[in-house]
């Protein structure tokens, strides 16, 4: 029986007229080759990225149509027939091999319990033992890390540059992002100490009671780790009085103590407690009451 | 052609003697020249010939649908081959320099020096920039096939007996591919991906019991500290690359041992794979679909811009950018963040950080744990234990197919969810008016789709023409007032017509113009049955010459 015939009604059209598609498939070969032919070409003279990316890309893409419609019309399609041979054995086969598990086993286990039990408690206790050393070696445990900053009473606001913010820097509605003198330039800083600090307004303002003495002169100082996910609250809505934070629109209200208005965000922002020094300066009147950024198992 | 004498001659006497010209060498060689003495020798060692043989008559159905498992495999293919590339570059490290680089925006700042070698490589490496963005587009497409490929082989059932273990094998890889692609994401240190990386921090801190332990390990201690980039780059190149490697071969090998399955059609049946042979055809089409998978990558990585960190700029700890999104895969778990109410609780002295854990843990738990176990819960619901070959089609199974529909519904909703306040901005609606419309869609939009879905399916059912193409009809009215309506004739293709299935025939002659024709023998004949066949004999015939 033949594989196909050109007389067949069932023949593809690509397939009756065979120099025809010939013909196209060695252009897209002949389009591929010059493809690379020139992709070569363009790295040697370093030409710009979309020369080097589109002679490679056609040269690629053409080399490939040229074969894949050479398979698809030009060689046997059959449909060809291929016989499904079941994968499962015999059933004496199958009850071989079980015998010989269950059996030899049991011979085994039977008689020599006691090496088997300690065999298998030595791999236990590997398994668990190899445990310890891979996970303590990872990294320190937490301990108390995620419960502290740096921030401590008389602590130096400074802003990124190490500048010392005095009370004439903000005017009302002013922002800026400070860190403890000597902290602005570590990762640690950076990460976990950074703090949002807002001139609200120009007399001393209580965000919640017992805060009275918190924001004198107007600053107020509020941790700009988001409580959700740490994202820095990097966004001061003025008109709304709001902080927001880009990555998945928590919203807190700055006014009555960065409460949260809207978003996944469970708690406030915590405040940090200002004083002004002698000398004009802003400090922290002592650590922040509570850990900042998101929640955690430990923090109660 | 050779001449008939070489036919009869065997490979044993042809040993007798040096042949003296170019023609007695060639003879010596055999009918089949160097390949046939390749394959001897490799036969002598390995005992290849029978195994061989029956895997170049390897049969692979055809269908379209096939194909997307393979563009997953080339776009693999490709991210290690770019991968490698970049490897080269790439400094694994968050050692502070100072830019000084081609990027004249940059110039002077303090930057990671896995930042600073992700610039060089986009600026200053020939090719580096292509080579970023084509592994950057191969990783999206990756992930994007694996999933479209998960959806054709659940809608059509191809996942049931035999295939569960494939279908676990092939889910894991899409859990690798997708955790890869972030790790990935995350170590070009940029602003957009190190903030990134802070939300994946917090996530594993919200985990009850073990979360700051855990998070303490992965990252050294507090975040950000400076290890996690270089453990992120051996996860990245070697660890997870290896076990996609080891899963893709066994996902591979359980294929070709349990062989495709098929669309039920003419002559298919469960015992059998209706379809083209591997070589050369099979061959033929998926290597050329290797290059065109590679090409189209190519054309996307130099003319779609993606991930420009040097416009994000380097990762600080205290700044962020607008816009804040993940990779696209990552997007179904952006959206469930932002739409899970601030549950937060506090017991016992202690945190539950449930608005996070219950999104971002807990829910993707969930999904893949379903998507994993899948078969298993199929086979618990339906109590099917027979072998399955041939295809569903995803219309006779309504409710399977409307609770894929409904599934593939939810994570598009959260996908949704993951831009609403670009929706916001974009619709001049309130932030909160699109929140809610989210809250409430998540739950909604899965049951009509579902529903619907169900509805169709059952509908379709009952339409016998349904995937066919439509004939017209025309109605004339007769002399007397009586209408006549008659179906036309069928136009060329449009009846479709099913070949027999035969046997693959021992010479496959791949010469079309002599098909038919009579006369010339195809490639290869010359030396097995005398030279002039003519193409009637192919087939049967010969086959028994061959035994």
């Amino acid at each position: 029986m033949p594989v196909a015939r050109l007389d067949d009604p069932h023949l593809k059209e690509a397939a009756r007229n065979p120099k025809r598609t010939e013909n196209i498939i060695a252009i897209c070969l002949v389009v591929g080759i010059l493809g690379l032919a020139g992709f070569g070409a363009a790295y040697w003279v370093n030409a710009a990225p979309w020369v080097i990316a589109g002679t490679i890309g056609v040269g690629l893409f053409f080399l490939g149509f040229g074969l894949t419609a050479w398979g698809k019309y030009l060689m046997p399609q059959g449909p060809f027939v291929e016989e499904r041979h079941p994968l499962a054995s015999t059933e004496s086969e199958r009850d071989a091999i079980s015998a010989a598990l269950v059996e030899r086993t049991g011979v085994v286990v039977k008689r020599r319990k006691m090496l088997g039990g300690l065999f298998a408690g030595g791999a236990g206790i590997f398994g668990i033992v190899a445990l310890f050393p891979l996970l303590r070696s990872l990294g320190p445990v937490p301990g108390n890390t995620l419960n502290v900053t740096n921030w401590k009473a008389g602590s130096l606001l400074v802003d990124s540059n190490g500048r010392p913010v005095h009370r004439d820097d903000l005017q009302p509605g002013g922002i800026l992002t400070v860190f403890p003198a000597g902290y602005e330039n570590s990762e640690e800083g950076q990460a976990i100490d950074q703090t949002v600090l807002i001139r609200y307004q120009d007399v001393s303002y209580t965000t919640q009671p017992g805060r009275e003495s918190w924001g004198p002169a107007g600053y107020l100082a509020f941790s700009k780790l988001c409580t959700h996910l740490g994202c820095p609250v990097g966004l001061y809505e003025q008109q709304l009085e709001l902080l927001v934070c880009p990555c998945h629109q928590s919203m807190f209200n700055v006014a009555d103590g960065c409460v949260p208005e809207f978003g996944p965000a469970p708690r406030p922002l915590p405040q940090l407690a200002l004083y002004i020094d002698s000398a004009g300066y802003l400090r922290a009147q002592g650590p922040y009451d509570q850990p900042v950024g998101p929640g955690f198992w430990e923090r109660s | 052609m050779s001449s008939p004498e070489a036919t009869t001659r065997t490979r044993r006497n042809a040993d007798s003697g040096r042949p003296r010209t170019k023609r007695e060498a060639k003879q010596a060689l055999g009918p089949y020249g160097r390949v046939g003495k390749a394959i001897n020798e490799l036969d002598d060692r390995l005992g290849v010939a029978r195994g061989g043989r029956v895997f170049l008559d390897k049969i692979f159905p055809d269908h379209w649908s096939f194909m997307l498992g393979e563009i997953a495999l080339y776009s693999f293919v490709v991210l290690l081959a770019t991968g490698v590339f970049l490897s080269f570059y790439f400094v694994p490290s968050t050692a502070q320099v100072i830019y000084h680089g081609v990027y004249k925006p940059l110039d002077g700042q303090k930057v990671s020096a896995a930042y600073a070698s992700t610039v060089n490589i986009s600026f200053s490496v020939r090719a580096g920039l292509l080579m970023r963005q084509m592994h950057h587009w191969a990783a999206d497409i990756f992930v994007g096939s694996i999933v479209v490929h998960m959806a054709r082989v659940f809608f059509t059932g191809a996942f049931r007996k035999p295939r569960e273990t494939n279908w676990l094998i092939g889910s894991t890889l899409l859990i690798l591919a997708i955790l890869n692609g972030f790790i990935g994401y995350s170590l070009p240190d940029d602003l957009i991906s190190g903030t990134g990386l802070r939300i994946g921090y917090s996530i594993i801190l919200s985990i009850p019991f073990v979360g700051s332990y855990l998070a303490s390990f992965l990252f050294g201690g507090n975040f950000p500290g400076n290890i996690i980039i270089p453990r992120f780059f051996i996860l990245h190149v070697l660890i997870l690359p290896a076990i996609i490697v080891l899963l893709l071969g066994a996902h591979l090998g359980l294929l070709v041992r349990q062989k495709h399955t098929q669309f039920p059609g003419k002559g298919r049946s469960e015992h059998n794979v209706v379809g083209s042979p591997m070589f050369p055809t099979f061959m033929a089409k998926t290597t050329g679909f290797l290059f065109m998978v590679a090409g189209g990558i190519a054309l996307l990585g130099g003319f779609a811009q993606i991930n420009p960190i040097w416009q994000f700029g380097p990762y600080q700890p205290d700044k962020i950018s607008y816009a804040v999104q993940p990779d696209w895969y990552m997007g179904w778990l952006d959206g469930a963040l932002r739409i899970m109410p601030s549950w937060e609780f506090t017991g016992f002295g202690h945190t539950w950080p449930l608005e996070v854990f219950i999104p971002a843990i807990l829910f993707p738990g969930v999904v893949f744990g379903i998507a994993q176990m899948w078969p298993m819960i199929e086979r618990k619901i339906t109590n099917d234990d027979e072998m399955h070959n041939l295809l569903d089609r995803p219309r006779f199974r309504p409710k399977r197919t409307a609770f894929g529909a409904a599934f593939f519904a939810m994570l598009f909703v959260l996908f949704g969810a993951s831009s609403t306040d670009v929706l916001a901005n974009f619709f001049q609606i309130s932030l909160n008016e699109v929140l809610w419309f989210f809250r409430i869609a998540v739950f909604v939009i899965p049951v009509i789709v579902g529903v619907f879905t169900w509805r169709i399916c059952i509908e379709m059912q009952g339409v016998p023409t349904v995937g066919k193409r439509k004939r017209a009809v025309t109605i004339s009215m007769t002399q007397d007032g009586g209408y006549v309506s008659e179906t036309s004739d069928p136009r060329p293709g449009d009846g479709h017509v099913e070949l027999d299935p035969t046997p693959v025939p021992v010479k496959i002659d791949i010469d079309l113009e002599t098909v038919g024709a009579g006369g010339r023998g195809g490639r290869g004949g010359g030396g097995r049955g005398g030279g002039d066949d003519t193409t009637e004999e192919i087939g049967d015939g010969v086959r028994e010459v061959a035994r």
